[in-house]
């Protein structure tokens, strides 16, 4: 699903650089990405999605060589194939969980909002316990249904890799395990991989690989 | 498509802050459109009442205030003129006069005296009843008659100069005979009686009951007038032949006498016969004081553009930084929309049609409210013209 070879990345500002020699991520496999703060976890998920670009060095995702990509092949790239749930959310608050749902639908040209998708989008929400509240705004929704309404967003698209970034950072203890599980249950479902940074040590065991940042820019650094 | 919906969900979702945009906006592009339009409306109100009367005679002074009295039945009274000077008018067979009489209100309308030439002149038709017939009798303009809500049959009574003064002008009950169709003219805001009525009104003339009566004569009874007398306040059939006046009617005053000139020969003779500066009385041409008046606001106008533009400026620049800060707000989301893979030209569109949005409705609440004062102009800007009056 993702292959990573001789990955170096700085930002402009200078200081900060990421060099990642190798990395692998197979089809329907989850893996956690753990590491203290500033040691690149969120900019590897952001180069694995091309919104970062590499200085050197391939990425390849889903059979795309996404490094190669334009910006706006990588975006329309990033829309159809990749899923993305963030640790605030990142909902709209002026749009209910249904139209939040919707959301890739509504800025990406590229994909249909049919009655598929419509049917689509009920299944999830019920599947992850929001069926009855896709009519209510965020601002009226728990920080756990939020962020399941986050989930749905990143599966309505029926992505190929789920990038989750502190998805459950924001949670409380008894939620925290409940959203991951839930996550990797429609992301099975779905047939997509998923890579997720996370600081909780707890929920490393549900995980199929756990890849310790620190040790693994280590071992990339010179 | 998309955006549009987007841009409508947030606009009313945050309905308040779109709101108070959507009206800065509206405001900006209505009131100077508003305020040309009235203007104009204005200045080709003003001036084509003004073309519209030949020659006007009054006592010497202000031009403007006999013409502000003569044309708009202003709150202005010029020095009323002597009735010798509409007989020497109709002596020189030069053009007709028609003489007016605005000295006195009622129910916060001016009462024009006049004669019937005048109906004739600005070519009023009546909407109800009939035209001046006998003395006493009132034809109502179209608003005073919609604001006052009276019509044919009912009554208007002047109003006393001063309520104070006990040996003063007595009001008259006037009974309204005839209601005029609307011109959005003055003389919508206008009650017309005789030119007699109103000296009446002034106390020139007047009628009460007989002092001397056939008993008195046949006994002898020396005849003795006092307070006990009494004055008609209203003139009716049974009263009527009561009603004389005192004194010489070429004494007799009109606030001012719109002349009629047979040709522009006759004008110009007319004109030539009150250019002496010793005169007491004056005659002019209302369309160059309208014209100089005009002149005048729209030189103040000018001056009034520019603080508008200036104002208008700033008001475009707070709604510029009302909008930049809106997008400041939505970073997140366009953040958001960038992760998820939208492309740039759809984060423009998603902010163009927020604020494109707000300027079509805007745009939309203006052109309503521009339709709407264009429509009444003319309306408006008679009832403005009245608030100076």
């Amino acid at each position: 699903m993702v292959r990573i070879e001789n990955l170096t990345f700085g930002y402009t500002s200078g200081g900060f650089r990421l060099r990642v020699p190798e990395f692998s991520l197979d089809d329907r496999e989850r893996v956690a990405v753990v590491g203290p703060s500033g040691s690149g976890k969120t900019t590897l998920l952001n180069l694995i999605a091309g919104i970062l670009t590499p200085e050197t060095g391939r990425i390849d995702v889903a059979g795309a060589h996404v490094s190669g990509l334009s910006d706006a092949e990588r975006r329309k790239f990033r829309a159809s194939q990749i899923g993305f749930v963030f640790q605030d959310f990142a909902l709209l608050d002026y749009l209910s969980a249904r139209q939040n749902i919707f959301y890739p639908y509504r800025i990406t040209p590229a994909l249909t909002l049919d009655a598929a998708v419509r049917a689509r989008a009920e299944t999830l929400a019920s599947a992850c316990g929001i069926g009855d509240k896709l009519d209510r705004h965020p601002s009226a929704l728990s920080q756990g249904e939020q962020q399941r309404v986050a989930i749905c967003r990143a599966l309505i698209t029926q992505p190929k890799l789920i990038l989750s970034d502190e998805a459950t950072g924001n949670l409380d203890p008894d939620s925290k395990a409940r959203i991951l599980d839930l996550l990797f249950e429609q992301a099975s479902e779905a047939g997509a991989a998923v890579l997720a940074v996370t600081h909780d040590h707890e929920l490393l065991p549900r995980f199929q690989r756990v890849l310790d940042f620190a040790q693994f820019r280590q071992q990339g650094a010179p | 498509m998309n955006a549009l919906f987007l841009a409508f969900s947030y606009l009313r979702f945050h309905w308040a802050r779109s709101l108070v945009l959507v009206l800065v906006a509206a405001l900006i592009m209505f009131v100077p459109v508003a305020t040309q339009t009235l203007l104009s409306t204005s200045e080709r109100a003003l001036v084509a009442r003004g073309e519209a009367t030949p020659l006007l005679l009054g006592s010497r002074g202000s031009q403007l205030d006999l013409t502000m009295a003569a044309l708009y039945f202003s709150q202005e009274r010029p020095e009323p003129v002597a009735m010798r000077e509409v007989e020497a008018i109709w002596d020189s067979a030069l053009g007709i006069p028609i003489p007016l009489h605005t000295a006195f209100s009622s129910g916060g309308f001016r009462i024009v005296g006049t004669t019937l030439d005048y109906f004739d002149f600005r070519d009023l038709a009546l909407a109800s009843g009939r035209g001046l017939s006998v003395l006493g009798d009132a034809v109502i303009g179209s608003e005073v008659a919609a604001i006052l809500g009276r019509g044919v049959g009912d009554t208007l009574v002047s109003a006393p100069e001063n309520l104070f003064d006990l040996d003063g002008v007595y009001p008259l009950e006037m009974p309204i005979v005839g209601v005029l169709a609307p011109t959005n003219t003055p003389d919508d805001q206008a009650i017309f009686v005789d030119i007699k009525t109103a000296w009446v009104i002034q106390g020139i003339g007047h009628g009460h009951e007989d002092v001397v009566t056939a008993a008195d004569v046949a006994a002898g009874t020396a005849a003795l007038a006092n307070a006990a007398v009494v004055q008609y306040q209203r003139i009716t059939q049974s009263n009527i032949d009561s009603f004389h006046f005192h004194g010489n009617q070429d004494d007799f005053p009109a606030s001012a006498v719109i002349v009629v000139p047979n040709d522009t020969r006759s004008s110009t003779i007319l004109k030539g016969r009150y250019l002496d500066g010793e005169s007491p009385t004056q005659l002019l041409e209302p369309g160059s004081v309208i014209q100089g008046l005009v002149d005048r606001i729209f030189r103040i106008k000018s001056l009034l553009d520019v603080v508008t533009a200036i104002i208008a400026i700033a008001a475009v620049c707070a709604l510029g930084l009302a909008v930049f800060l809106s997008y400041r707000l939505r970073a997140r989301e366009i953040s958001t929309a960038v992760k998820l893979g939208a492309q740039k030209r759809i984060v423009l569109r998603l902010l163009a049609a927020e604020t494109v949005t707000l300027l079509l409705v805007s745009g939309c609440i203006a052109g309503a409210g521009a339709a709407i004062v264009s429509r009444n102009a003319d309306t408006w800007v008679g009832w403005l013209l009245s608030l100076g009056a």
